[in-house]
């Protein structure tokens, strides 16, 4: 694609998303949101500001909550990333997913996949957070349709359901 | 067999839920077509002036790109909305920062800022004017002339269509006055706008994108290309959030790529980042409220005079229906025996305001639910016993003289409300407590209502068409052009076939918006869907189900919608045998005035609108002195909206509309800086997150609406409503200050805690007050 | 508006010696980018001047928290999940893991380090008044060799550090001798969460009997750079907490600050609410 070329070699990037290894050709620069929605389409992921206000472009990397608008691609070499993409559990939901369906904790959606990644990390570290730790966990993903409520219901919903199971995964 | 529980009433998965928290739902920036370039705009850099010269840097290889000017414009240069102000690209002069002069596409997104800045434009500068007094000046005249000048509309709307007579403000023991200001708000979805645009010598256009209404960008295409609107193929795009932003604006965006497609014959993508959405995009209208209120000894209001101003921005987009929203709701929910209201959209410099979530009536209300709490406490009477000394109710006529047939009980609405909120048991606890804490808490609330459909002969306008269709499996299918953005536009649609029908609610499918394919159900605003577009597919269910009455099991030929008895697959077998003999189903069903609606547009009298939805809400909040900022620490919002169709749907509504609600009092500022809006990022304009908003406790009162389908009113935009005047009214029992501003930020509060002492009764001044001394300041709960 | 991304040149060594190398040889001087939190929020906006970029991220070398009897010592490169999460320093230095814990978000912890914050050297920053009141000192390192500062002389003027070209900080070191010392932060922002500071206070001081005997004051957006309130701090040693006190303090206070009018807030509410936050301070000791 014409967008790639530049003044600046490109580099190889070898990363796993969705544990799947992906290498790609990209300017080391690139933000990871735009390798994982250019490169590797996987849309997902959306950017709402650009700037790691939003988190609307939120993702794992190495387990670990980002924001991947201010991810350079060439950080992520040798990284695990899970993309909304890879929550689903075999083509199932994933429990947080079926929660955020049942309680209204998705609107008009565009917030939504940095949302379940916020929640899935929430709940990786904190398995049964208490409303303040899910306001915290939360307070980089701005939502404007929910006024959060559902969400937190969403959260506690899926907090209830993952006690015995989450260990499978 | 036995009935199907209904599913109105209950709260299914949203339609397109699945594909949302997948992460596959397809919002435009996620669709790619072949061979697509990219958009982008240059925009002026300044408020007002005339263009000098153009030119291009030669360091940009310019013969890549597309560059499209208004000399480009096959049609009309201008973007219709009520009327053809509004150039689709400037040609000799701007009127407002960021104003569209040129476009390009380039098939490389990233090379396109860097073309954008390589733009040289010069102006000759003209004198611009930013705010309402300047525009009232009239020194500058920036739209308009004569009467008109920087006037883009003015309503006079007075009870019974007299003036206030000259004694009732001779003879009434009060006369309270008080001005009030709302901000600028930005709708701040987190889905920019955006659209891509195809266009082909023999079809046309076709533009697909985010937004609320597609035949309005049909509309706008029509005009810019002079194409028949067979010619204008507009698809609506998964929409992540709208709030009335997505209402006009996408007739800008959406002319701007179809332009572009045009003159590049490649498909084009033009999408915005936020801080261009931000910066150039619409905003809720700034307001400025007079209140002048004659007022008896025991709290009755005896007569009204409001003067009602909002800041339009350069061009009129929607600024006079807004306008007119914001003027019938200005009397409230309360009975004036004389009411004046006058009303007018200004002109200023600065990018036109447009629709947003209550449309003009938070502005007003606002003003008005502030200056009923400084009433009561110039008359000596609770906010409480004040309001209800002024309730309208069954049987009363509002301000617009529309006779209330259908039930309606604010008392009962506001003992509720109290109640729930515990509100008078607070109000006592503050009131102890305060004095002796940095730490002030308090408890307020307003009580307003919300019209539901189109303002006045709106709807007859309208003329909506509503569509169902059998697909080739014998599904049901809704064809609206209504659109979902997240309120479940989608949902509650299916929820009424699947019950007019007889059928599961996860039969009935729903097509999604395409303008060659459905009919124009009207545009997805003013809390319209579920009352009007709703009772519609009610109506063309049943006419499906008459059609294939002749297929059903035969006992129950006669049975009509909802005491139909029948399985899903006896239902597909009618429909596939249907098919099989006629070919295929489609069923209609259109607008139909009630006969009992008048309104005349002159005298601005009549029905203003179909039915009101009413409400309570409530607000506690803590002002802490020490950093002088106020937080919202309890929320209540009661409505009374009808027959609630979708509890969670709905309950997320008013949730999200609270939030929006509080983010308007409290937090969300536009800062503009000689008419650039100088906080256009997401970390400068403060929206609430997840750790600034309080518990938000929705509850319903439900009494069917003859109206709706399924007794549903309007709910969308009455949560806008209440929450900056409910908290703004805590605010002044926490602190004894009284705000008449909006937003209210901490700096305001520093100001006026700060302020030497004698000037900190100065609020009250304008009272008159005819036989007794007024005690101001002791005001008993 | 975006910048291009293509124009940018961005390297990740293996270790921190190849890249103190390159930061030695290069006769173009290379940008260090550790989380991005700042830098990549200036490429979004198109404002990302320098086009050489080294990446610091994950450099075992600056991204440790070592603890030793006298000091806990923390690597430049640590992020705010580290530090909140390190059992030591939440014990120990409570109002640092505290202003961790608001700086932005958790995904924003998950990336931002402890070194990037005090080297983009906002005066609107979090940790550096805590640093400050914790009275840390910094390791810069380079081909030519470690020196260790007083973190309160780092600051030379707006947005300009004691770091020379081919420096890096390395660390960040606090001294384990808090035993008996009062501590208070608090951040006063644009909202409760990811917001930026219009105003933060910390302070670390020990009394005797109503008497102050030592109290170190860091101050965020009152002055072009992070400030200690060293007037301030002099108005209130071997001093009882009187109203004479406070007053004097207030009036140290109004001194010593500059602050600005901006897009976020007024000069006048920043100091005036720097002095409530002080005063808060003193009513509870
Ligand atoms: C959404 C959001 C919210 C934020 N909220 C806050 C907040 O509440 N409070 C706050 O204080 N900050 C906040 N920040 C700013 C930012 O997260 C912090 O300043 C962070 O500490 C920066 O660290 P970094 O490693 O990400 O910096 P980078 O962007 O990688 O670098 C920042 C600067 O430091 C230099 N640098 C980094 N490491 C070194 C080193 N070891 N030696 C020499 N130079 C170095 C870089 O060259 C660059 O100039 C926020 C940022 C975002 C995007
Ligand atoms: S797009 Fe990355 S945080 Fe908003
Ligand atoms: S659901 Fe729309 S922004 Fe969250």
């Amino acid at each position: 694609m014409q967008a790639d070329r530049g003044k600046f070699e490109m580099t190889r990037v070898a990363l796993t998303v969705n544990d799947e290894k992906r290498i790609v050709e990209t300017p080391p620069m690139k933000r990871l949101l735009d390798v994982l929605r250019e490169d590797l389409h996987l849309t997902g992921a959306k950017e709402g500001c650009g700037e790691g206000e939003c988190g609307a472009c939120a993702v794992l990397m190495n387990g670990d909550l980002v924001n991947s608008c201010l991810v350079p691609i060439l950080q992520t070499q040798g990284a695990e990333i899970i993309t909304i993409e890879g929550i689903a559990i075999d083509k199932k939901l994933h429990p947080i997913q079926q929660c955020f369906l049942e309680q209204g904790g998705a609107q008009c959606g565009i917030c939504t996949p940095g949302m379940i990644l916020a929640t899935y990390h929430l709940l990786e570290n904190i398995p049964q957070p208490t409303l303040l730790q899910i306001q915290e966990g939360l307070n980089g993903n701005l939502c404007r349709c929910t006024g959060y409520m559902r969400i937190f219901n969403s959260v506690l919903a899926a907090a209830a359901k993952a006690t015995p199971q989450s260990e499978t995964q | 067999m036995t009935n199907r529980p209904q599913t109105v009433g209950s709260s299914p998965i949203r339609k397109e839920g699945r594909d949302k928290v997948l992460g596959r739902a397809q919002y435009i920036d996620d669709i790619t077509l072949p061979g697509m370039w990219f958009g982008a705009t240059v925009r002026s850099s300044i408020p007002r002036g005339r263009i000098t010269s153009i030119s291009f840097d030669p360091a940009i290889p310019w013969h890549e790109y597309t560059i499209v000017s208004a000399a480009d414009i096959p049609g009309e240069n201008t973007i219709v909305h009520l009327t053809k102000d509004h150039p689709c690209l400037a040609v000799t002069h701007v009127n407002h920062c960021q104003e569209p002069i040129l476009l390009l596409a380039h098939p490389n997104r990233a090379v396109l800022p860097a073309a954008v800045a390589a733009v040289h434009i010069t102006y000759e500068e003209l004198p611009a004017i930013f705010t309402i007094e300047d525009s009232e000046k009239k020194e500058q005249i920036i739209w308009g002339e004569g009467e008109n000048a920087n006037t883009f509309k003015t309503y006079l709307m007075q009870k019974d269509q007299k003036p206030i007579p000259d004694e009732v403000w001779q003879t009434a023991d009060y006369i309270v006055e008080g001005e009030y200001r709302t901000g600028a708000q930005e709708q701040l979805y987190i889905e920019n706008n955006g659209v891509i645009a195809e266009y082909d010598p023999e079809k046309g256009v076709t533009v697909r994108g985010s937004m609320q209404c597609p035949f309005y960008l049909v509309h706008a295409l029509e005009l810019v290309f002079n194409l028949p609107a067979e010619k204008c193929r507009v698809i609506q795009t998964e929409t992540g959030g709208a709030f009335g932003g997505k209402e006009d604006f996408p007739s800008v965006i959406g002319s701007h790529a179809a332009l572009l497609a045009m003159k590049s014959a490649h498909p084009v993508k033009l999408c915005y980042d936020r801080a261009e959405d931000m910066a150039a995009t619409t905003k809720r209208h700034p307001s400025r409220t007079r209140h002048r209120t004659a007022v008896s000894k025991d709290g009755k209001l005896l007569a009204g005079e409001i003067d009602f101003a909002i800041d339009g921005g350069a061009y009129a987009t929607l600024s006079p229906v807004v306008l007119s929203r914001g003027t019938i709701h200005a009397p409230g929910p309360y009975h004036w025996p004389h009411l004046t209201v006058r009303a007018k959209a200004m002109a200023t410099n600065i990018p036109p305001h447009g629709a947003f979530r209550g449309f003009g009536a938070p502005q007003s209300i606002f003003a008005l639910e502030r200056h009923m709490d400084k009433i009561a406490k110039v008359v000596g009477l609770t906010p409480e016993e004040l309001r209800r000394r002024n309730f309208l109710g069954t049987g009363y006529r509002t301000a617009t003289g529309q006779l209330l047939k259908d039930p309606v009980d604010m008392q009962h609405l506001l003992t509720r409300a109290l109640e729930e909120s515990n509100y008078h048991a607070k109000r006592k606890q503050f009131d102890a407590e305060n004095p002796i804490s940095t730490i002030k808490r308090g408890i307020g609330f307003a009580t307003f209502f919300h019209g539901a459909g189109f303002t006045g002969s709106g709807e007859r306008r309208l003329n909506s068409l509503v569509e169902i269709e059998l697909t080739a499996e014998g599904r049901p299918r809704i064809l609206v052009s209504s659109t979902e953005f997240g309120q479940g536009t989608n949902t509650i649609l299916c929820q009424i076939a699947a019950d007019a029908l007889n059928l599961p609610y996860e039969e009935v499918l729903i097509a999604q918006p395409d303008t060659t394919l459905v009919p124009n159900s009207g545009p997805t605003v003013a809390s319209r869907t579920a009352m009007v577009v709703g009772k519609l597919v009610e109506r063309a269910a049943e006419s499906l189900l008459a059609s294939l009455a002749p297929f059903l099991p035969p006992l129950l030929n006669r049975a009509r919608s909802r005491a139909a008895q029948y399985t899903r697959t006896q239902f597909c077998h009618a429909a596939l045998k249907y098919l099989a003999q006629h070919g295929s189903l489609k069923t209609e069903a259109r607008y139909q005035s009630p006969g009992d609606i008048f309104w005349d547009d002159n005298t601005y009298s009549g029905e203003a609108y179909p039915a009101y939805a009413w409400a309570v809400y409530v607000a506690e909040v803590v002002v802490d002195t020490t950093t002088y900022s106020a937080q919202v620490t309890n929320f209540y919002a009661l409505q009374e909206v009808g027959k609630v169709l979708h509890p969670i749907l709905a309950a997320g509504q008013i949730e999200g509309g609270v939030a929006q609600g509080i983010g308007y009092a409290l937090y969300e500022k536009c800062l503009w800086r000689n008419g650039h809006l100088a906080n256009n990022q997401m970390t400068n304009y403060i929206m609430p997150t997840s750790a600034d908003l309080p518990s938000i406790h929705v509850s319903f009162e439900e009494v069917p609406s003859p109206h709706g389908a399924y007794g549903a009113k309007g709910i969308g935009e009455l949560p806008m409503d209440g929450p900056a005047p409910a908290i703004l009214n805590a605010i002044e029992h926490a602190t004894g200050l009284a705000f008449n501003e909006i937003p209210l930020l901490p700096e305001d509060i520093f100001e006026r805690m700060t302020r030497i002492p004698t000037s900190s009764t100065e609020d009250l001044d304008p009272i008159i007050d005819r036989d007794t001394q007024v005690e101001t300041s002791e005001v008993s709960a | 508006m975006r910048s291009n991304v293509t124009e940018y040149e961005l390297t990740a060594p293996r270790s921190l010696d190849a890249v103190l190398q390159i930061l030695a040889d290069s006769p173009d001087r290379y940008t260090p980018i550790a989380g991005g939190t700042e830098l990549m929020v200036a490429l979004g906006a198109g404002r990302l001047q320098p086009k050489k970029l080294i990446s610091l991220w994950n450099l075992k070398e600056l991204r440790f928290i070592e603890v030793t009897p006298d000091a806990v010592i923390i690597g430049a490169a640590t992020t705010f999940t580290d530090i909140r999460k390190h059992p030591i320093v939440t014990a120990e230095f409570s109002i640092l893991a505290q202003a961790a814990s608001w700086t932005g978000s958790i995904a924003n912890q998950n990336r931002g380090t402890l070194g990037g914050n005090i080297v983009n050297a906002s005066p609107a920053a979090d940790s550096p008044p805590v640093l400050l009141a914790y009275d840390a000192a910094v390791t810069l390192v380079s081909t030519r060799g470690i020196r260790t500062i007083p973190y309160r002389d780092f600051h030379i003027s707006y947005k300009r550090t004691d770091l020379a070209q081919d420096e890096l900080l390395h660390s960040i070191t606090l001294s384990r001798n808090m035993h008996g010392y009062t501590t208070y932060v608090r951040k006063v922002g644009t909202r409760n969460a990811q917001a930026i500071s219009k105003v933060a206070v910390a302070i670390v001081a020990s009394s005797n009997h109503g008497v102050i005997e030592s109290i170190r004051i860091g101050a965020a957006s009152l002055r072009e750079t992070p400030a200690r309130l060293v007037a301030t701090e002099q108005s209130l040693l071997k001093q009882k907490i009187t109203p004479a006190t406070i007053a004097k303090a207030r009036a140290a206070i109004l001194s010593e600050t500059i602050p600005i009018d901006d897009i976020r807030s007024t000069a006048k509410y920043r100091s005036v609410v720097a002095a409530n936050l002080i005063e808060e301070f003193l009513q509870t000791l």
